[in-house]
């Protein structure tokens, strides 16, 4: 299963003995069978985009569909990358989802320590509040913002997009979840005792402790920022888009390629690909601990 | 006991603390101890302000940035709602009372739109939590390769809307599209996925369902695993087969899970916007040619930014939000019934 690195730590007190109860069961050939037509529909619509992104425009209006691979693979992405101007649209989701992973990390590492571990008034209340504000649609604040940004001028800017989502009250929650149980108590008091201050209290106790949490958090929250579509949509148009918007105005765009489009969506989805390639394992433990709510 | 600076500092576990000890080798100790540092006041002072203020310093970022751009806005937007605001004059907002729901409520746009959002997420989520749950139930058992299936099951949540929604959009197209080229194998006539009514938010919701069904069964299969084994023993013991542990130990475990990710999904289906945007093609704000699947996401977007109303769009985001706290309050009296009845 994960690696002892990757496991978070639970709310409940659990042994190892009861943990994973089905896992005695040993799978048979019909679950892996259903298991495979699972893991055919996920993988399906990726290949199939491969495949027409390096087909032509018109083998893709012909029946049957093509069911295996082209010669215009890097023809279409070379026409998709300068129409939709990919270059210019993935370094601005870079910066974009870069910044908003750094920023959502850092404080929710600092305000989960503080609720995970520290006395003060209104705590409980205040993280209640946290997470209920996880109810709250995007759509109740885009009016507002796009006025005042527009006010300040800062309307098609990357800090428009970036500034509303520096912190994540899930972020703030997850580190909490994490920390209540990854730090203990007393290495907090033994810092204290020996006279340090909250500043390295948290540079020298709470970013180790909190470190593997922090990586699944990062992970998360890059593919929901270079994921996200409303407010950057509002917020950016057709000169300065991050990749999302740009494979919109591809998609509505009066580009009448198909194969062009589909190459455009396979390069926007990429960078993902490769990063689930790579942390794929980490990304599904922390999938499973955000799940589990104290 | 303890020495009273560090009663002062931290009264509530200072008996925990041992005094002198270095991080890492902290131990649950109960004796007494002398202060490290030698008792100078302004430094003692300095160290109790650190101790109260530091807190709320590590919480202010999220506070302070979620209440600039969360909190305050979505009063605004009350706010605005109230208002005529125009895209084409921004600085010209001139009070219209309550105008702009009224011509909410007049308008057959949003009845329709209220009405393909709860449609489509009927039809997105139920079939999806069925098959997670599924899903997860078959993860859980012992299996080679589990990480390897657990993250092929998840690769869709990892591909972005707008690349999802122009694949599936080419998957659905009238001619040459793979589905009605696999309905003709089985002799089924070919569906004009992007025109019919139902067709349109059946193919809108398919792209709701492949995104998210790995999801949710990853958040099963957490939950399932926090199952006690002697639960199944006891159930095995009664002589219940594989399917009645299923559907007599398993799903009844699982129940504040499954309210967790019906209310999730219930918000990720009201603000429903991307895929219907996309699948549109050119005509995407408007929810196809006849506003098939024009979800309530869409039509604020569209009667914000496409028509340029700005006032009408705060109009619709509030009335999401209400809808939202009504289900919200439908779910917690659900909640309250079946634990009562359990």
């Amino acid at each position: 299963m994960t690696t002892s690195e990757l496991t978070l730590p639970q709310t409940r007190k659990r042994s190892r003995r009861v943990m994973g109860a089905g896992k005695q069961l040993h799978a048979g050939p019909v679950t892996y069978l259903v298991l495979a037509v699972f893991a055919l529909i996920s993988l399906a619509p990726l290949v199939w985009t491969a495949i027409a992104a390096s087909r032509t425009d018109r083998r893709l209006a012909e029946t049957p569909p093509p069911l295996w691979f082209g010669g215009n693979l890097f023809k279409n992405m070379q026409t998709a990358w300068d129409e939709a101007g990919l270059g210019t649209a993935m370094l601005n989701s870079v910066i974009v989802a870069g910044a908003i992973t750094i920023s959502t990390v850092l404080f929710s590492t600092l305000a989960g320590f503080a609720f995970a571990k520290l006395q003060f008034r209104f705590s409980g209340f205040l993280l209640l509040l946290t997470i209920g504000t996880m109810m709250i649609p995007p759509q109740l604040a885009v009016v507002p913002l796009y006025l005042w940004m527009a006010d300040l001028g800062w309307s098609n800017q990357l800090q428009t997009v970036i500034l509303p989502t520096l912190v994540t009250a899930f972020g703030t929650f997850f580190m909490r979840q994490y920390l209540v149980q990854a730090l203990p108590s007393e290495l907090i008091e033994a810092a204290r005792v020996d006279g340090a201050s909250s500043l390295r209290v948290v540079w020298h106790v709470v970013f180790p402790a909190a470190r593997p949490a922090m990586a699944v958090l990062g992970l998360l929250t890059f593919v929901f920022a270079w994921n996200d579509f409303l407010w950057p949509i509002i917020a950016l148009n057709q000169q300065n888009p991050t990749v999302q918007v740009a494979l919109n105005s591809l998609g509505t765009g009066y580009v009448p390629d198909q194969a062009v489009i589909m190459a455009g969506a396979l390069l926007g989805t990429l960078p993902l690909l490769i990063a689930f390639i790579l942390f794929g394992k980490q990304i599904v433990g922390g999938i499973m601990q955000g799940a589990i709510k104290g | 006991m303890t020495s009273p600076k560090q009663a002062l500092a931290h009264p509530a576990s200072s008996a925990e603390a041992a005094p002198g000890s270095q991080p890492g080798a902290a131990r649950g100790a109960h004796g007494g101890g002398t202060p490290p540092k030698g008792p100078s006041p302004w430094r003692s002072k300095l160290y109790r302000w650190d101790m109260k203020a530091s807190p709320y310093v590590f919480i202010a970022p999220f506070f302070v940035i979620f209440g600039a751009f969360s909190l305050v806005p979505l009063l605004y937007t009350a706010w605005y709602s109230l208002h005529d605001v125009q895209l084409s004059s921004l600085d010209t907002q001139t009070w219209a009372g309550l105008d702009n729901y009224q011509n909410l409520l007049s308008s057959d746009f949003f009845w329709n739109a209220l009405k393909n959002t709860f449609t489509i997420g009927v039809i997105s989520t139920v079939p999806q939590l069925m098959a997670a749950i599924g899903l997860a139930h078959l993860l859980n058992y012992r299996l080679r390769g589990s990480t390897m299936w657990r993250v092929v099951m998840l690769t869709p949540y990892a591909t972005s809307v707008a690349a999802a929604t122009l694949v599936f959009t080419l998957l659905y197209s009238w001619d040459g599209g793979m589905v009605n080229w696999l309905l003709d194998f089985v002799g089924i006539d070919p569906i004009n996925w992007r025109e019919s009514d139902w067709g349109s938010q059946f193919a809108v919701s398919s792209i709701v369902i492949w995104r998210w069904t790995g999801y949710n069964a990853l958040i099963y299969l957490a939950a399932m695993q926090a199952i006690p084994a002697d639960l199944y023993e006891s159930a095995a013991i009664d002589g219940a087969n594989r399917w009645q542990q299923f559907i007599h130990v398993t799903v009844p475990q699982l129940r504040p899970t499954i309210l967790f990710t019906v209310v999730i999904s219930t918000i990720g289906a009201t603000q429903l916007f991307g895929e219907p945007l996309l699948f549109g093609g050119v005509s995407g704000s408007k929810g196809g040619s006849e506003h098939q699947y024009q979800t309530l996401g869409l039509y604020m977007y569209d009667q914000g930014w496409i028509i340029g109303n700005l006032g009408k769009a705060s109009a619709i985001a509030w009335s999401m939000f209400l809808i939202l706290l009504i289900i919200a309050a439908i779910n917690l009296l659900v909640t309250r019934r079946l634990r009562k009845s359990q």
